[in-house]
């Protein structure tokens, strides 16, 4: 993409360059501050931390809070470890990715190039969804999702969580499409192509980039939500509500390093997609979701 | 057969509105019925379960009597405030450095992305350690001899409030960032080339033409900033529980709590409804502006 | 060759009994014991029931003493789902009791001779109109002092059992350089210290107080120079309390940092942890002032309305195994309580356990066992919130003087009502 290589909107001088770069070093250690007090004090003894300073590396070094937090730690009654709870969230998070990030290219596609009138209505009506608090929606939630006998539901919570993501989505998506060519769109149609072969076709082989925001904003949600989870995962709870458990100890003994473990166990998938899909994102945002 | 094409083609007409009728259903039921629901529990004397005996107003009387709600109101706009003006600044920044031809772009992005990944259930402890002064930021410095230097804000009844702006805008002015970054690779070159040719300077540049260029991204930053203001929670129960004392109080700590914590489900609508009200009153105006534009 | 016929098809025979019987019984049980110690020790229980033909379903849900567990409660009732068995403190069974919502243990508890054995003040919060709604685990006291034995020699002085003695101590302990007093500033370590202050004033002021809410008592004079002490307490403290986990609190008592903590019996499972000894390395007693008199928060496991008969029968198995006294020993022995029923062997026990059975024992014959404020074991969650806020503010020197606070309290508790 020509974004990439193009050359910058303003260019400065050479001590103002060195200014920016220590200036962008120091955010970057801002960043980093609160990983590298949790990584630091993962590995090392109990004893290190409750005494000791937070910040200094350690004296002993020791994986057992890892070891702990992924396959040993008490979680409930089971000392399982973090280990079973990743494959309860996977199972959730894909499905809920999936469907919602389809629907929203697909709500898109009608409302850009399908309009009818009072379009834009629905999807203003439909864009309030991104701002409702979920504590609100818990009790209601809960009283439909028993209607619907999803309770305590792997399907359920994928429908909760595909239900206030397909505002995000559609919003994306819809900015997006906008800036697509509708010209193309109609030159298909005389063609004789349906509804669905022109997305298939001709809008969905460049919804790359604005797939990788949707994907990446959806999953980040997901993943880390806990009220959700911890309400309606019944017997199938996710990682965060596993990794509550394990850090919200009532009246026992808190064991940091091993909740500092587990916290960075919990968000390695997130982490993962951003790191590896982070430059993408910003192609993805500038691709159209800021236009407007 | 004069029906079949005529049926298809009536098919070809209503598929679009057939595809997007689910999502605005379900919207439809779980936003705004929902809301609907929360505005009569608000009338209803509710404790632990909803219930439907009517009160009137006395759940909304008595949340303006209560100080904490007070002092909710208060932290929200000392908060949101602060946070969004603090986030889109150094947002801003930020991008525009980072578009300065900086070695190592490709690193730092995901640096300054990263803590939009992690939950606050994961970074609140370590949070609250770093600003605790007696084994964080402040102990820190006494050990590498800076004996005088103290940051307190957290033990702080008045200044625990901008911990948690702190804290807030290191989870999301790094997408802010980016959603910047998006725009400034967006603008169309030329323009600047010219402009420089004229003798602006680069401060000029900015100003009278780069910023007003990304006015989609400050609108959108905006609403991003002020929904996740409103709706904040995670981050005051890691950071402060509400504390010290009940001076952290927001919004949505102050509905939660009420709500399930202190069986007055009523009052914890009630202040549920003046948070959406609040919502709405930001976004209406905002959403009604961007979309009768592109009519 | 018959023999052998008749053995198999016995066995057969149990063995589909016992596979019926697991299939059938399973209890879920929603609670929030969750990590470390406590989780294991309901392992013990898990296993019981597991004997016994009853399978566990697991739901745990931690986080804010319980909270997020109501609320997860909450939206499993609402859904028309709720668990079997659920871990409730206090005053959440009688909620949940007056809304129908929970089973009735009577004829278990006849048959089992429950009511001989649990004290009458937790009887209170098992039963509701006369049913038993509810099986209690353990019984939390939380009027400790827990003090670090070499700071406490230092000050010279012996462990206080008076206001001005505790004084005493603290100001020598001030003067030999360390913090006095350990302590968290959450709304909750706040009001468990405030606890023992008001029981210290006497057990009858304690009930007029806190569990009756007369006004007149919760605004008046002894209620001021409660605030007054609490509010003395907080100089003690060192000036980085806030917010602070109450176990990094029994730390610095552990690493003689600090003198004492003022802090329920789980603290003690922090000092056995760290490899210190009863008697030896640090001192259990008594909020001062309040020897024979106990303040307490009970965890107990109540049960849902099943329809399913097999259900009912799992809830009865799983309750008769919970007041199972070898069961009661063996968890109340790792949670640092004291177990619910006041007929079990000491014998397991270490030295504060053994006080804190025989205190107990003491407190419910003289009528001397009270509900915790700070516990919600004295008054509603409403009002326990109510008090909640005017401690903290009080401890956090919000108001001018003890008197200031008290009529403040008064006021908050009527507005909670």
């Amino acid at each position: 993409m020509a974004a990439v290589t193009q050359d910058t909107a303003v260019s400065m001088g050479r001590i103002a360059r060195v200014f920016i770069y220590l200036l962008l070093l120091l955010f970057a250690l801002f960043y980093l501050l609160p990983l590298y007090v949790m990584g630091i004090n993962s590995v090392k003894p109990l004893a290190e931390i409750t005494g000791g300073n937070m910040m200094a590396l350690p004296q002993v070094w020791t994986l057992d809070p890892w070891r702990s937090a992924w396959s040993t730690a008490q979680i409930g009654v089971e000392p399982t470890g973090l280990k079973p709870y990743f494959l309860n969230s996977i199972l959730m998070v894909v499905p809920a990715v999936a469907i919602s990030t389809i629907v929203g290219a697909l709500n898109g596609y009608v409302l850009t190039k399908w309009r009818f009138r009072g379009d834009t209505w629905v999807f203003g009506l439909m864009l309030f969804s991104c701002f409702i608090p979920f504590q609100i929606v818990l009790i209601p939630m809960a009283m439909v999702l028993g209607k619907l006998g999803l309770a305590g539901t792997v399907p359920g919570l994928v429908l909760v969580h595909v239900v206030y993501g397909i505002g995000f989505t559609t919003l994306y998506f819809r900015n997006y499409y906008a800036a697509f060519p509708t010209e193309l769109v109609r030159a298909a149609q005389i063609d004789g192509a349906g509804f669905f072969q022109i997305f298939w076709r001709i809008l969905l082989p460049v919804s790359g980039p604005i797939a990788v925001v949707s994907v990446i904003w959806q999953f980040t949600n997901i993943w880390n939500d806990f009220l959700f989870g911890a309400s309606f995962g019944g017997t199938s709870q996710p990682m965060t509500v596993a990794l509550n458990n394990l850090v919200q100890s009532s009246t026992g003994v808190k064991e940091y390093n091993v909740h500092f473990a587990g916290a960075i166990l919990a968000a390695l998938p997130t982490l993962f997609v951003y790191f590896v899909a982070g430059r993408y994102f910003v192609r993805g945002l500038m691709a159209g979701s800021v236009k407007g | 057969m004069s029906t079949a094409p005529d049926f298809r083609t009536r098919l070809q007409d209503w598929l679009p509105k057939l595809v997007l009728a689910p999502s605005f259903a379900v919207t439809l039921l779980f936003v705004y019925g929902f809301i609907a629901f929360t505005v009569l529990l608000s009338f209803t004397g509710s404790k632990m379960l909803p219930s439907y005996n009517f009160v009137g107003w006395l759940n909304y009387q008595k949340l303006w009597a209560l100080p904490a709600w007070n002092t909710a109101i208060v932290n929200i706009a000392i908060f949101a405030s602060l946070y969004i003006i603090i986030c889109t600044a150094v947002g801003l920044a930020l991008a525009i450095f980072l578009d300065q031809k900086i070695r190592g772009e490709g690193v730092l992005r995901p640096i300054y992305l990263y803590p939009m990944a992690l939950s606050f259930i994961v970074t609140g402890t370590a949070w609250k350690w770093f600003l605790d002064p007696g084994i964080g930021l402040e102990k820190v410095m006494h050990l590498w001899g800076w004996e005088s230097f103290s940051f307190t804000w957290i033990k702080d009844g008045d200044m625990a409030i901008y911990t948690i702006v702190i804290a807030a805008v290191w989870q999301t002015s790094g997408f802010v960032m980016a959603m910047f970054l998006a725009g400034l690779r967006g603008i169309d070159n030329e323009i600047l080339k010219a402009a420089q040719i004229d003798g602006a300077s680069n401060w000029q540049l900015y100003r009278r033409i780069v910023i007003p260029l990304l006015r989609p991204a400050f609108l959108s930053a905006f609403v991003i900033l002020s929904h996740l203001a409103i709706k904040s929670y995670d981050l005051v129960v890691a950071l402060t529980g509400g504390g010290p004392g009940r001076a952290t109080e927001m919004p949505a700590t102050f509905m939660y709590s009420y709500t399930f914590t202190r069986n007055q489900m009523g009052i914890g609508a009630s202040s549920a409804v003046i948070m959406l009200m609040t919502i709405a009153a930001i976004m209406v105006p905002y959403l009604y502006a961007e979309l009768k534009e592109k009519k | 060759m018959r023999s052998g016929w008749k053995t198999m098809i016995k066995a057969a025979a149990v063995l589909a009994m016992t596979t019926s019987l697991a299939k059938a019984a399973d209890v879920e049980v929603l609670h929030w014991w969750t990590s470390g110690g406590e989780a294991a020790a309901l392992n013990v229980l898990k296993d019981n029931l597991a004997t016994g033909g009853t399978g566990w379903v697991d739901m745990p849900v931690a986080g804010g003493g319980g909270e997020a567990a109501m609320t997860a409660l909450r939206a499993r009732v609402t859904a028309g789902d709720p668990p079997t068995a659920v871990q409730m403190l206090g005053f959440d069974i009688q909620d949940w009791a007056e809304q129908g919502a929970l089973a009735d243990l009577t004829a278990t508890a006849q048959a089992e001779g429950w009511d001989k054995v649990v004290p009458a003040a937790l009887q209170k919060f098992s039963t509701y109109d006369g049913k038993w709604v509810a099986a209690p685990v353990n019984v939390h006291s939380t009027n400790w002092v827990w003090i670090n034995k070499a700071a406490l020699d230092a000050t010279g002085l012996a462990a206080p059992t008076t206001w001005d003695e505790l004084v005493a101590v603290l100001d020598k302990m001030k003067e030999n350089g360390i913090t006095p007093l350990a302590h968290g500033g959450q709304p909750w370590q706040e009001a468990t210290v405030f606890d023992g202050i008001v029981l210290s004033m006497g057990g009858d002021f304690y009930q007029k107080a806190f569990i009756d809410l007369d006004p007149a008592a919760l605004g008046g004079e002894q209620m001021a120079t409660a605030f007054d002490h609490l509010i003395k307490l907080r100089s003690y403290v060192d000036d980085n309390f806030s917010g602070r986990d109450w176990n990094l609190a029994s730390a610095m008592v552990i690493n003689g940092e600090a003198g004492m903590q003022m802090m329920g019996d789980w603290a003690k499972g922090e000092f056995l942890k760290a490899g210190k000894k009863p008697g030896t390395d640090f001192v259990c007693i008594r909020f001062p002032g309040t020897q024979g008199s106990v303040t307490f928060n009970s965890d107990q496991f109540a049960m849902f309305n099943q329809t399913d008969a097999a259900k009912q029968e799992a809830q009865v198995n799983m309750a008769k195994a919970i007041m199972d006294p070898a069961f009661q020993s063996a968890f109340n022995v790792v949670k640092g309580s004291v177990p619910a029923r006041t007929d079990v062997p000491n014998d397991a026990f270490d030295d504060c356990g053994k006080k804190g059975m025989a205190d107990l024992a003491e407190a419910n014959t003289n009528s001397t066992l009270y509900g915790s404020m700070a516990h919600g074991h004295a008054a509603p969650a409403a009002v326990k919130n109510a008090t909640y806020d005017v401690i903290t503010a009080a401890f956090n020197g919000e108001y001018a003087d003890g008197a200031a606070a008290a009529k403040a309290l008064a006021e908050a508790v009527a507005a909670a009502q």
